[in-house]
């Protein structure tokens, strides 16, 4: 479970989170939709210790993890897995060494299981033999599911995906989709997915929170947001240029 | 009244990047001194850094050589009527100077450029941020190879540029100018101690932590996309030639007065 408190954060005069309360129940696949810029790569980057709140708390596991040292904190990340927006593939190695290069870290495995590892987690998102490849020989959305292979490698317990859908075809973005849910099921993972793609979010999630001017403004089952009556949460997820949220045009 | 509040901001906003980039030299000494970092890396950049510079270090310090051979030449024959002590000033301007000086500059724009084009594009790209969530610390894997392998490969390649440029001098000295061998050898023996050369090879060894740190630092501060990668690059090796001419001012002076050269 991971619980975060009162989370405040800034960037110089860039105010981001003015106060995030959230949580996370194990096994579920919670969805964090919000505008672009509003801070949800932010959010995610915090849980997993790559960014530090100015104040609050973040659990994981019952584990306060703001204030961990850097050892420590390692530790912590071993239940992490996390598929970053732009892929962020090591260009200077090839699939394989990719896909391997948290297995690698661990230590606990020989070569060979880690060659078998690598084929298991690549045919899991359905590319085969491509261990050999260089990152800049795939395409955007090959990129992305390798990405997703070495965030599975190590059996994490919780999977944060930033943007999944962003920037590629709607039905590669479907395949993405159906890999989400497909590896929810098979590996019982919780989880974290971020985006503004409603057609996705109504799709994977069974747990959906809206991010807002550096609030959590509110959460609830798809269909709860499908049938909402706040006015924040109906125009964004409806998609509409009408409605309290003011995107500013210049 | 405006333009003193315009120029207290950037002095801020100077020492404040100085405090950082301190703070990241003493992250990858601290790395360094514990023995925590990747090794396998720190061969590969050796080469890459050190054995790939040797070309271009060994063409412009033959030519400095050659040049202040003739120079030096030109300008006693104006005095003394004659090409005389060419092998005393050549000697000693190359490896006191030029040969320290010249090859960090070039290795600024080489390899300083590099590395801060190559880790400004990890960061952007998010791909330091990835090593940190398969648990790997980037100064550990990115900043201490390359660290090492500027603190031994400088010094190194300075040697060679040495030994070129005066090899550079004495063709010019022999062939040019028709100065005998044992004359500009004698020059050079005559006059140079080790000390001499330690005092350029201590220089050396100062360029290459400016040259690192300040790639490192602009590298894994890099904001901004494409754009971010040039600026951090270009920053990189105008900070690092900077820092270097004006430094070794200071470290000259400073050398000199413990008796080092
Ligand atoms: N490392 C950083 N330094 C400074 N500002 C940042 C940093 N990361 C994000 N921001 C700012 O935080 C805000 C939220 O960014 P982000 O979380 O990436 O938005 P999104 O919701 O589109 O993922 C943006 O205004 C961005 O400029
Ligand atoms: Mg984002």
């Amino acid at each position: 479970m991971i619980k975060i408190v009162n989370i405040h954060k800034s960037f110089c005069e860039n105010v981001v989170f003015k106060g995030v309360d959230l949580e996370i129940k194990d096994g579920e696949t919670i969805t964090i939709i919000g505008g672009s810029g509003c801070g949800k790569s932010v959010l995610i980057k915090h849980i997993v210790g790559l960014l530090k709140p100015d104040s609050g708390e973040i659990y994981v596991d019952n584990e306060e993890i703001t204030k961990l040292d850097e050892d420590k904190l390692f530790e912590v990340q071993k239940k992490f897995g996390f598929l970053f927006q732009s892929a962020a593939l090591f260009d200077s190695l090839n699939v394989k060494e990719n896909v391997a290069f948290g297995l690698r870290n661990l230590k606990i495995m020989s070569e060979h299981d880690i060659s078998e590892k690598v084929k298991e987690c690549l045919s899991r998102i359905g590319l085969e033999g491509i261990e050999n490849m260089k990152p800049s020989e795939l395409s955007g959305g090959m990129k992305k599911r390798v990405a997703l292979a070495r965030a599975i490698a190590t059996g994490p317990k919780y999977i944060f995906y930033d943007e999944p859908t962003t920037g590629i075809d709607p039905i590669m973005a479907d395949v993405i989709n159906d890999l989400i849910i497909h590896l929810q099921k098979t590996l019982a993972v919780t989880s974290i997915v971020v985006t503004h793609d409603m057609t996705s979010a109504y799709k994977i999630s069974n747990h959906i929170a809206m991010l807002y001017d550096g609030k959590i403004i509110g959460e609830g089952t798809p269909s709860e947001f499908k049938k909402t009556e706040n006015m924040y949460i109906k125009q964004f997820t409806t998609g509409s240029s009408v409605g309290p949220i003011k995107m500013k045009v210049r | 009244m405006k333009i003193f509040w315009l120029i207290g901001e950037k002095f801020l906003k100077l020492s404040e990047e100085l405090g950082c980039a301190y703070k990241m030299f003493m992250q990858i000494l601290h790395t360094f001194l514990t023995g925590k970092y990747d090794k396998e890396n720190t061969t590969y950049q050796m080469v890459l850094i050190g054995v790939k510079s040797i070309p271009v270090i060994l063409l412009t310090s033959a030519f400095t050589g050659m040049v202040l051979a003739l120079q030096t030449a030109y300008s006693t024959r104006n005095i003394f009527n004659e090409p005389i002590y060419i092998g005393s000033v050549v000697g000693f301007s190359i490896v006191k100077e030029l040969g320290p000086v010249l090859t960090a500059v070039v290795l600024a724009g080489r390899v300083g450029a590099a590395i801060a084009s190559e880790l400004g594009t990890m960061k952007v790209t998010e791909q330091i941020d990835a090593l940190y969530t398969l648990g790997t610390n980037p100064i550990r894997y990115l900043a201490v190879p390359r660290f090492i392998s500027m603190v031994i490969m400088v010094p190194i390649l300075t040697i060679f540029a040495d030994i070129v440029g005066i090899i550079g001098g004495f063709f010019v000295s022999v062939y040019k100018l028709g100065i005998a061998p044992v004359v500009y050898q004698n020059d050079i023996l005559d006059y140079m101690r080790t000390e001499d050369l330690f005092h350029g090879l201590i220089k050396s060894v100062f360029f290459a932590l400016i040259i690192v740190t300040t790639a490192c630092y602009k590298g894994f501060t890099c904001e901004g996309g494409a754009e971010g990668v040039g600026r951090s690059t270009t920053q990189t090796v105008v900070i690092s030639m900077v820092m270097i001419l004006v430094s070794d001012y200071f470290l000259t002076a400073l050398l000199v007065m413990f008796g080092v050269g």
